[in-house]
């Protein structure tokens, strides 16, 4: 065995029961109210380029029954080690067997159908995307119409790879297979789940 | 409460179940499987709704639990105890001052709130299920939405009784895309339902499934252009605070036939009577106006 990284990974949660269960309730609200931008505020010292709502996210739901996957930009030896210690997530290289999948660069993103989609008789096992953007603003942007919202809301995302509107409608097309987006920026988070209408 | 974690799940069991919690709430109506855990009280008294308040609870959180529209069921009481001793986070009696509100049968009189979260317990999640009992079947008839079985019971009463008769557990389609059970409560509740600001969560120990209605989603409750869905209403008014439109349960009082209708949501009732409306009969359980608790 050749251990070339022997420095430990940095903590996750200070108090991973309360921690992760105040972050839960930050991601359900997001994912209850689309278009609602929350903050998932805990220390986490995760390494770079995790952001600390990303971070927060994988805490509180990945672990040993949900294969990962991880994009290039983010699958540094200091990631995998924080990953795989702190959540012991399997890390899929098959976007298609993840049930979560981990999105720095948005730029080399792999379509939203390249990811499983779930059936029709169990659209529950679908991927939920946890993309990190550039900017979120709950003014301007998109308008967001569906369940969780009461007339619309309205959502300023920047760095969405470029046709993202097409390929968000043929996910709602798919409805109720399909993924479930988080979108992360610093320590917070704004949802889309396949339930949403996007216009611009 | 030593040696058990908070709110008396283990961290794993509570990311499964919150994980199932986020699908059931991107698919509106659909029933999530979960692996529902043995929990310390037995099916069928809550263990679905426990699990899930047991997943979302937190420090923050002030707890309701109510049975039948009280809080001082054997049901709710001791729901609300397991809580108290697993989490030490606040329990109320009063509506308006809950963030989660544990329910067995009833929604509150009370119009609920974006801030705060409703977890049913239920018994049959399935609303297919006395129509097929095949789990295979019905899980594709959700696949294809093919619900006409369900509009077919619906009509075998109307031809029986001249009228829907389902007075519980009434049928709705949630976002026009789900069959969905509401649970036992009376279909006097089921316009609470439709388009709540606040989050609604259903949760089925045995059956172990968790479902959800986001806020703002539309429920319609089956009907017919002509028999159009209608809820129950009462002669009477309720007996301790005189309220005219709430839910009311029907008490004996006496060994010589003599009854009243009271209030079924306590809350509602106590908060009315402590407002200073009084009924026909304000002291027939005993319990006069100015004696009940705010």
């Amino acid at each position: 065995m050749n251990h070339t990284q022997t420095a430990a990974p940095s903590p996750g949660f200070a108090d991973p029961v309360q921690d992760s269960q105040r972050a839960f309730r930050g991601l359900l609200d997001a994912i209850a109210r689309p278009g609602t931008i929350v903050r998932l505020d805990a220390a986490v010292s995760a390494p770079a380029p995790l952001s600390a709502a990303a971070a927060a996210a994988l805490l509180t739901l990945v672990d040993f029954e949900t294969p990962l996957w991880i994009d290039g930009a983010a699958a540094t030896p200091e990631v995998l080690a924080w990953i795989r210690f702190h959540c012991g997530a399997p890390i899929t290289t098959e976007p298609a067997a993840a049930r979560f999948a981990l999105v720095t660069d948005t730029v080399a993103m792999p379509p939203l159908d390249a990811f499983c989609q779930g059936d029709d008789s169990y659209p529950d096992r679908s991927a939920t995307l946890l993309v990190a953007v550039e900017g979120l603003e709950a003014r301007n942007g998109f308008r967001l119409t569906g369940p969780g919202i009461e007339d619309e809301a309205r959502l300023a995302v920047e760095g969405l790879p470029p046709g993202f509107i097409a390929a968000w409608g043929r996910n709602r097309a798919g409805f109720p297979c399909g993924v479930d987006l988080f979108l992360t920026c610093g320590d917070r988070v704004a949802a889309l789940p396949r339930s949403t209408r996007l216009e611009v | 409460m030593d040696g058990y974690n908070f709110a008396y799940l283990d961290e794993q069991t509570k990311r499964m179940i919150r994980r199932a919690i986020l699908k059931a709430v991107a698919i509106p109506g659909y029933q999530v499987p979960f692996a529902s855990r043995e929990m310390p009280l037995p099916y069928g008294w809550g263990t679905g709704g426990i699990q899930v308040t047991a997943a979302i609870i937190g420090l923050a959180d002030t707890l309701k639990v109510i049975d039948q529209g009280a809080d001082d069921t054997t049901n709710a009481v001791s729901i609300r105890r397991f809580f108290a001793r697993t989490t030490g986070v606040a329990t109320t009696e009063r509506t308006a001052d809950a963030t989660i509100i544990q329910t067995r049968h009833r929604i509150p009189e009370r119009s609920l709130r974006a801030d705060q979260i409703i977890v049913f317990q239920v018994p049959i999640p399935e609303p297919l299920r006395w129509l097929e009992p095949r789990e295979t079947e019905t899980r594709k008839m959700h696949a294809l939405s093919e619900y006409g079985a369900m509009h077919v019971k619906l009509y075998e009463d109307v031809a029986r009784h001249g009228r829907i008769a389902t007075a519980y557990d009434y049928p709705v389609m949630v976002g026009g895309r789900y069959l969905m059970r509401p649970s036992p409560i009376p279909k006097f509740d089921n316009p609470k339902l439709d388009r709540s600001p606040a989050l609604q969560l259903f949760g089925a120990g045995r059956e172990k499934r968790i479902y959800a209605v986001p806020p703002h989603t539309e429920v319609y409750s089956l009907d017919f252009e002509d028999h159009p869905f209608e809820v129950q209403k009462w002669e009477q008014a309720c007996a301790l605070c005189g309220a005219g439109d709430s839910f009311l349960d029907e008490v004996i009082v006496d060994d010589r036939g003599g009854r009243i209708f009271v209030c079924s949501d306590s809350d509602h009732c106590g908060e009315r009577r402590a407002a200073g409306h009084v009924g026909a009969q304000p002291d027939a359980l005993g319990q006069p106006a100015d004696k009940v608790a705010p």
